[in-house]
């Protein structure tokens, strides 16, 4: 490793050399051009040890018939070949079944909170733009769901949703009298509207903060200019404010999808293990097959196809994203 | 040009140091070994009130077995929720403790792992012999015919426990026999504005015991003869629906008690809130939630008619703790003599007392301590009327999807949706084809 770098940049380099170099300067050169490589492979040993070396070992798993037989010794698993990725696509089977429902309820789950997540934060963001008397201890009390510890968030979220002595049932029954009788909203159906307010309870804050501060980089001239060609608030946000925000809404989207999407924390501490049909998320969902039914092989075959899946997305995400701010570029 | 030397070496230094660390580490013993004579981890199961509580009965043993042996005993008290990630954790990176608890349930499940000591003839010589124990403590240490993946630690089984004073004031003069006695209980007691009965709906595990034992009442059983799963038979639909219908049909089990899993049952039934309770060796986590014990009584779980025995007239399961010793432990010796203290006459006294639970040893069991009062319904329904749960290897996951099954039946339940004999009998179906096929 540590003498490729440097012939790799060596190779790379010489079609820029302008001039012809001498045979006597080139060690030189080399050691110039080689040093940022050089001083790159820590963090590139580190980003493959810490990132790349367990998703190929994952990736190895997957296509081994890892159960409890064999957990101690990982080598003596025999090779199942695509047998796992067939169990968890055989959508006529349970497993298959289970695992696409738990993959649609994830896609609608995603869908909702991060569109709920991006318009809160953003509307707040925007009227917070105006200076006004408390801004800054209003700014910082959205901010609270996002710097409180997940655990100690959600956990508070779980006694409040609690049936009989919960505060959510004491508001709207006891209270209001919305309902007929108190609801569950930690199992049946309920418990999907349960996890989709704490995610964006939990999520829009980043939304907030993300879009205040490319609200900052906007030139306050652009707004004055609008208002003396008559633009009303509506009209500004229309053609100043969400174009404008354009490229950190598209980085943004990205990040919260992700995050979303592969949310574990919220589930499990909201269900524990085996989360109610109506809010059985894929990364709980993959957990509940690898650990608690031991058998990590069909595990990790389920992860690789969400690795997979993201990447698609994400790739054309990127790719039609970027391919449609050219024309407005050029 | 020197710096840049220096800091390209730098680099290349820490580049190597990361890889060298990185392949470093995770030793592949495979049988056990001495190299450290001295000491020992201990992760012992929750088994009192809190954590804290668990630490506080042990601390003062192990410096019994300190001063004894010399070998110093770290213990950690490991959480219901998270040990069986941390064995099957340690199971898989080969670095554990020596010697742990586990749950008497998943023995079978754990001994297909391997990664525990098989108590063999010559290691049962070494803890005093395997006759020491009694023979339903016996039946819970793994599958059939291999030896045994753990020895019995503490035993425990189910009871009815009753508050006198909400049987009294609803002019209820004996706890009831059988189920059909404790529905008619239960009416006259709710008539008094009281609950009647708690569950913890979304436990797994205690959905787990209550229906293999009203399985066991029908005559079903959740796994055929040679070990394959039958979970959608006849006599396990009616038992499972029999369970669930005392919150569905019989409205004997609030639908509030559906959503819980962290024991608010057990409080509820502290509180004084709810006339009844069904719970293993509850004794010791009541007195810690203030419920003194003239305040309850405590009779045999339920049967469908007659009294509890053999058969049909099973009424608990056996429960308990195995004590197990890694094979990877790098002290065997003071493992095993370890295992021989904690089962020795004196602890098995000492900590059974603690916890509330009885005795597996037989010399201990007989003594005055175990025989009167709670102890002595639990150590009846041991000896004569507890059943083992299946000791298979799937027995893990068989809890986990049963357990969910019942959970999502109960949810029905409380929602108000009918749980009726087909509802169930898909449920059970669908647990099943989630079982591991090979």
């Amino acid at each position: 490793m540590t003498t490729t770098a440097p012939a790799e940049a060596a190779v790379g380099e010489a079609p820029s050399g302008a001039a012809k170099p001498g045979p006597r300067r080139r060690p030189g050169r080399i050691r110039r051009i080689g040093l940022p490589y050089l001083l790159l492979l820590p963090a590139l040993l580190l980003e493959l040890l810490v990132h790349l070396v367990p998703m190929v070992i994952g990736i190895v798993m997957s296509f081994k018939e890892l159960t409890q037989f064999y957990i101690r010794d990982w080598g003596a698993a025999p090779w199942s070949g695509l047998d796992n990725y067939k169990v968890s696509v055989d959508f006529d089977a349970p497993v298959g079944e289970a695992l696409l429902h738990s993959f649609l309820v994830t896609v609608a789950f995603t869908l909702l909170s991060v569109g709920l997540c991006w318009l809160i934060g953003t509307a707040a963001a925007v009227y917070l733009q105006d200076n006004f008397r408390g801004r800054g201890l209003l700014r910082a009390l959205f901010l609270i769901p996002y710097a409180l510890p997940v655990y100690a968030a959600v956990i508070t979220w779980v006694f409040m949703f609690q049936h009989d002595n919960g505060l959510v049932n004491h508001v709207l029954h006891d209270q209001l009298h919305l309902t007929d009788k108190p609801s569950f909203w930690l199992i049946g159906d309920n418990s999907f509207w349960a996890l989709l307010t704490v995610s964006v309870w939990k999520g829009w804050p980043f939304a907030f903060l993300i879009v205040m501060a490319g609200l900052q980089n906007i030139p306050g001239e652009l707004y004055e200019a609008a208002a003396l060609d008559g633009a009303g608030m509506w009209q500004q946000i229309r053609r100043i404010t969400l174009p404008s925000l354009r490229p950190v809404n598209q980085v943004l989207l990205l990040v919260l999808f992700l995050w979303t999407f592969n949310d574990f924390n919220t589930p499990f501490v909201l269900f524990g293990r085996s989360a109610p049909a109506a809010a059985d998320l894929i990364s709980v969902h993959i957990y509940q097959a690898s650990f608690v039914t031991w058998n990590f092989g069909t595990g990790s075959a389920m992860s690789v196809l969400l690795l997979l899946f993201l990447l698609v997305v994400t790739g054309a995400y990127l790719l039609l994203t970027s391919r449609g701010r050219k024309p407005a570029h050029g | 040009m020197r710096r840049t030397r220096a800091a390209a070496a730098g680099a290349v230094t820490v580049s190597l140091m990361t890889l060298v660390t990185a392949c470093g580490g995770g030793s592949s013993t495979s049988g056990g070994s001495n190299d450290s004579p001295k000491t020992l981890t201990y992760w012992a199961s929750n088994q009192g009130a809190s954590i804290e509580v668990d630490k506080k009965v042990l601390q003062p043993e192990l410096d019994k077995f300190e001063k004894q042996t010399g070998i110093k005993v770290k213990v950690e008290v490991v959480p219901w929720s998270d040990l069986l990630n941390r064995i099957l954790t340690a199971t898989t990176s080969g670095q554990g403790p020596d010697v742990l608890n586990i749950g008497n349930t998943w023995s079978a499940s754990l001994q297909a792992t391997g990664a525990l000591l098989p108590w063999n003839a010559k290691n049962f010589a070494a803890i005093g012999g395997k006759d020491r124990f009694v023979d339903s403590a016996l039946g819970s240490t793994g599958a059939q015919g291999q030896d045994p993946a753990a020895v019995p630690l503490y035993s425990m089984s189910y009871a009815l426990y009753y508050n006198k004073e909400i049987f009294a004031d609803a002019g209820i003069t004996k706890p009831p026999a059988t189920w059909d006695e404790l529905v008619a209980d239960g009416k006259k007691i709710q008539a008094k504005g009281k609950s009647a009965l708690g569950a913890e709906g979304a436990n797994l595990s205690e959905n787990i015991h209550h229906v293999f034992v009203f399985a066991k009442q029908h005559g079903g059983d959740f796994f055929t003869p040679d070990g394959k799963p039958d979970f959608a038979n006849d006599n396990v639909v009616a038992a499972v629906k029999q369970y669930v219908d005392l919150m569905a049909k019989d409205k004997v089990i609030p639908t509030g008690d559906a959503e819980y899993a962290q024991n608010q049952s057990v409080s509820d039934f502290a509180k004084g809130n709810q006339a009844m309770l069904l719970w293993q060796s509850a004794s010791a986590n009541l007195k810690s939630q203030g419920m003194s014990e003239d305040k309850y009584g405590i009779a045999p779980v339920p049967v469908q008619s007659g009294t509890p025995g053999t058969g049909t007239q099973v009424n608990s399961a056996v429960m308990g703790i195995n004590l197990a010793v890694f094979k990877n432990t790098d002290n065997i010796d003071g493992a095993k003599k370890f295992v021989k203290f904690m089962t020795g006459d004196a602890e098995q006294k000492i900590l059974n007392t603690a916890y509330s639970s009885i005795p597996p040893v037989k010399t201990v069991q007989g003594g005055t301590t175990f025989s009167s009062g709670a102890n002595a319904v639990l150590k009846d329904t041991l000896a004569t009327s507890a059943a083992a749960l299946p000791q298979v290897a799937d027995e893990s996951q068989f809890e986990t999807a049963v357990g969910t099954a019942v959970k999502d039946l109960f949810a029905d339940a409380a929602a108000g949706r009918a749980v009726t004999t087909e509802s169930v009998k898909a449920a059970l179906e669908k647990a099943q084809q989630q079982m591991p096929t090979k």
